[in-house]
């Protein structure tokens, strides 16, 4: 997989060798390429579901697949995305990887704790994995009581277990991140000297560690509630079932940042990097990160508006749901303002940081709609909802991680992959995505239902753009899994720092020796000081 | 394939109302889309790289411009929470003369008794220009009640009353979809709301043939069940009367007290040991199994027609119990 002039130097993908030396390792690095890898297989399989839901839907009678294998179908899709790609996705790939090397650390403070969580995803995986082949699962990825813990009859114990053992993953690498960050900065790096994916990445830490234990308990229960009938969800049994739902979201709305925090880390990087510009109001985004964070555990009830939640309940969590869109607000305003007078750059990773902003603009303000009450009531559990949540997790969360895996590819691999069919990629996932997912807001308002395997033939029109748009979509990320996979043997070589970035990371070779820095770095400057890493310069501006 | 709309037929009081937000949702949505579309199009050509060697000035954060583009998006959410809180809050204060009508969600059929005691599945027949009030619950999983046309949609959950309510404002025929994800045939549980002008809505009601109104049948239950033996008019039995209870405050023993509404009176046949009336012990049984969901809504609408609210349009039950229901 190197060729001989990589081999030359030693780095930590020539340190050691054979199965062992990758399966029993504890440097961060290739823990994170084992989690890319494993998150990687979790994308295509959840993809492969999302194929099939969108080719049943292109008819409106649901001929291809029957009802049980459709439902089973959008479960599968959401278990395998939500939880086994977007919630590891950046920051256990991305932020294994980098987050060390951009304090100018070793490694992460507790190296075996990182293979663990890397473990216990596999092993949550796995079950879950199990599950699917078994029989598969029908509860939708929400598993709404009682009809998980009373009616279906699929597959709902093991999936959730799997779900139970990959949480513990996510805790133990929010916990492991939480304190690398507070006790391995290299000298001189403060925390308003930190890479905005640092801070990104802090914050969705926090969420991790104090969010992912009441999924842990939600799960519990409803375990005990299906196997053991204890009475706490079931009304029959005196429970109540609405109870799950808060308790779900209460987890699983904070998840939403978990996946879209570190998205917006990278989106940071990338915008400064080639408008080699520092963010624009760089305290204002940090201290954001962290306002996203704790004001996402105070609005899990708006996903109650219509679910008997008391009116009262449904006004407060409507007030609060619009406080949590000021930071993200702030964040699109100040990457906007910092390509001002910058020297902006059309290089693959910017075209994917140029998709994020404008998808997560229409994603972000279509949750003013879903957060204000009289629409809501109207675009709940329909496609509406759907397009919006998309446009936040695909449009956003995988925009995002493309961007940033095209960024960092060169320093992970030290190869470069070809930027034309890279662009060419970027500009098929934007359209395709585009086209899948506008139709759905239309579909959505004019009342099509989530999760029907049947609809009324007017909408028909609707759903064969979006399966249209869908195939573009598949297209634009197979490309890149073809070019990256060419580019580790006959990509270009890698120099240390392509794109005249200013991070830590960017200051070692590529790829980087075993323990990253030859020797500490002393940080001297403000986080994205381009006047440090361009010798020769033309004053613009 | 059918023909594209963009918009859904606007057919109750509420749906122009729920637009009208809408058209000011997406008024500002479109105009941040562009503002930022349009600005990152402008920066990014006009500010494109020209030289690698290229170092643009730093440009600092300005606090004014922070506040600036915090402030504004701000005041126009708490417009739109103020505007949509104002519909949420109507769409949850049925009106006083609004008509009853009884839903029953279960995999996957919506059961509806009116209160003259037509019963219809998946169909629903209401007159056009009168407020309906729907009181849901549902026998299994959660379902929802949903009708676009009229922009309104309710849970309908296991074990508790839910309402929701519209006002017609225009005569046809209407999707009604469970939203809410209820198993294998969840995109089977649909059907049509029949808005009919006030003259064929009686002709409806009349070439039906119901066996007795709600309450009719709520009394026929309470006769067959055999709670009139305990439940004496008079106040004799071992049970408390339940001769104008509705909407009543009651003590309960141990402390406290509840409103005697559907949903208390709905516990008191299920879990009758849940909130026991002070002065009596609680002996009742439980129903549970005993009596379906249609079945305990007929039970409350005969409990609701023995005062003191005037909930019930046909006279009460007389000669079934004894009891003289009017006393107020």
């Amino acid at each position: 997989m190197i060729t001989a002039a990589v081999q030359e130097r030693e780095h930590y993908l020539n340190a050691s060798y054979g199965i062992k030396s990758w399966l029993l390792t504890k440097d961060h690095k290739r823990i994170g390429l084992l989690y890319l890898a494993t998150i990687t297989l979790f994308f295509f399989l959840g993809g492969a579901f999302a194929t099939l839901i969108r080719i049943e839907l292109l008819t409106p009678q649901g001929g291809l697949v029957s009802s049980e294998t459709y439902n089973k179908l959008f479960t599968m899709h959401g278990v395998a995305m939500v939880f086994f790609f977007l919630i590891p996705s950046i920051p256990a790939s991305l932020g294994n990887f980098f987050l060390p090397m951009m304090i100018g650390a070793r490694d992460l403070a507790f190296p075996r704790i990182n293979l663990l969580s890397w473990y216990l995803l596999v092993i949550g995986g796995l079950f879950s994995l199990f599950a699917m082949l078994a029989g598969g699962v029908d509860t939708g990825w929400t598993f709404y009581t009682p009809y998980s813990t009373t009616y279906s009859n699929t597959w709902v114990i093991a999936t959730a277990l799997g779900i139970f053992v990959a949480g513990f993953s996510s805790i133990l690498t929010g916990l492991n991140f939480i304190v690398t960050v507070h006790t391995m900065r290299a000298p001189g790096m403060t925390w308003f000297r930190l890479p905005l994916f640092v801070w990104a990445n802090y914050a969705t830490a926090l969420i991790q560690v104090l969010g992912t234990p009441v999924l842990a308990v939600t799960i519990v229960l409803l375990f005990c509630e299906r196997v053991f009938h204890i009475g706490i969800f079931d009304p029959v049994l005196g429970g109540d079932p609405v109870l799950f739902q808060h308790l779900f979201w209460f987890y699983s709305h904070p998840a939403v940042y978990i996946m879209v925090l570190p998205a917006m880390g990278v989106v940071s990087e990338l915008i400064s990097t080639f408008s080699r510009k520092p963010i624009f109001g760089y305290r204002i985004v940090a201290c954001s990160s962290l306002a996203i964070a704790v004001l996402g555990f105070l609005v899990w009830g708006h996903h109650l508006f219509v679910s008997t939640q008391s009116v009262y309940a449904g006004m407060v969590f409507s007030f609060l749901s619009y406080f949590v869109a000021i930071p993200s607000a702030i964040k699109v305003f100040n990457w906007t303002a910092t390509l001002y007078k910058g020297s902006i750059s059309y290089a693959t990773p910017m075209l994917y940081a140029f998709g994020f902003i404008g998808l997560f603009t229409i994603g972000g303000l279509t949750g003013l709609f879903v957060a204000c009450l009289g629409i809501d009531v109207h675009v709940t559990d329909t496609y509406f909802v759907v397009a919006h949540f998309h446009y936040i997790m695909v449009g956003g969360t995988i925009m995002a991680y493309m961007g940033g895996l095209h960024y960092w590819w060169p320093k992970m691999t030290g190869r470069m992959y070809p930027e034309a069919w890279a662009k060419l990629s970027a500009l098929v996932i934007f359209l395709g995505f585009n086209l899948t997912f506008f139709p759905q807001f239309i579909l959505g308002y004019l009342g099509m239902p989530r999760r029907y395997h049947v609809y009324p033939e007017e909408f028909q029109i609707l759903h064969v753009l979006s399966t249209a748009g869908a195939s573009v979509l598949a297209v634009g990320y197979a490309i890149p899994m073809m070019y990256f996979i060419w580019s580790l043997r006959y990509g270009k070589l890698a120099p240390a720092n392509p794109w005249g970035a200013t991070g830590l990371e960017w200051q070692t070779a590529s790829p980087p020796p075993a323990h990253n820095f030859e020797e500490t770095p002393v940080v001297t400057h403000e986080a994205y000081d381009y006047s440090t890493v361009i010798g020769e310069v033309i004053e613009v501006g | 394939m059918g023909t594209l709309r963009l918009f859904p037929e606007q057919a109750s009081t509420f749906a122009p109302e729920v637009d009208h937000l809408l058209y000011f949702l997406l008024t500002v949505a479109v105009f941040f889309t562009l503002v930022i579309f349009g600005a990152i199009f402008y920066f990014a050509v006009r500010y494109r790289r020209r030289s690698d060697q290229e170092l643009p000035h730093v440009v600092h954060g300005g606090m004014a411009l922070e506040i600036v583009w915090s402030v504004i998006p701000f005041g126009l959410t708490m417009v739109m929470f103020t505007w949509g809180a104002s519909i949420f809050f109507r769409e949850s204060r049925p009106p006083d003369d609004a008509l009853n009508i009884y839903v029953v969600g279960k995999q996957w059929m919506w059961k509806i008794q009116h209160m003259e005691g037509q019963r219809e599945i998946n169909e629903l027949h209401i007159p056009l220009g009168r407020a309906i009030k729907l009181t849901l619950t549902s026998e299994d999983v959660i379902h929802s009640f949903f009708v676009p046309a009229f922009r309104t949609k309710q849970d309908a959950v296991p074990g508790r009353y839910s309402t929701s309510w519209f006002q017609p404002t225009k005569a046809g025929k209407y999707h009604l979809f469970c939203a809410e994800y209820c198993g294998n045939r969840h995109s089977g549980m649909i059907g049509w709301i029949y808005v009919m002008e006030p003259q064929d809505y009686q002709a409806w009601l009349t070439g039906e043939s119901p066996t007795g109104s709600l309450a009719d049948n709520g009394a026929k239950l309470f006769q067959d069940l055999a709670c009139v033996n305990c439940h004496k008019a008079d106040g004799t039995g071992r049970c408390p009367s339940l001769v104008g209870l509705f909407g009543k405050t009651v003590q309960l023993s141990g402390g406290g007290s509840v409103k005697a509404d559907e949903a208390y009176i709905r516990e008191s046949i299920l879990q009758p040991a849940a909130k026991v009336v002070a002065g009596y012990q609680p002996i009742m049984p439980t129903f549970q199994g005993l009596v379906t969901e249609e079945g305990v809504l007929q039970l409350v609408e005969y409990v609701k027609s023995l005062g003191p609210k005037p909930a019930a349009e046909t006279s009460p039950a007389e000669g079934i119990t004894g009891s003289t229901p009017g006393k107020r």
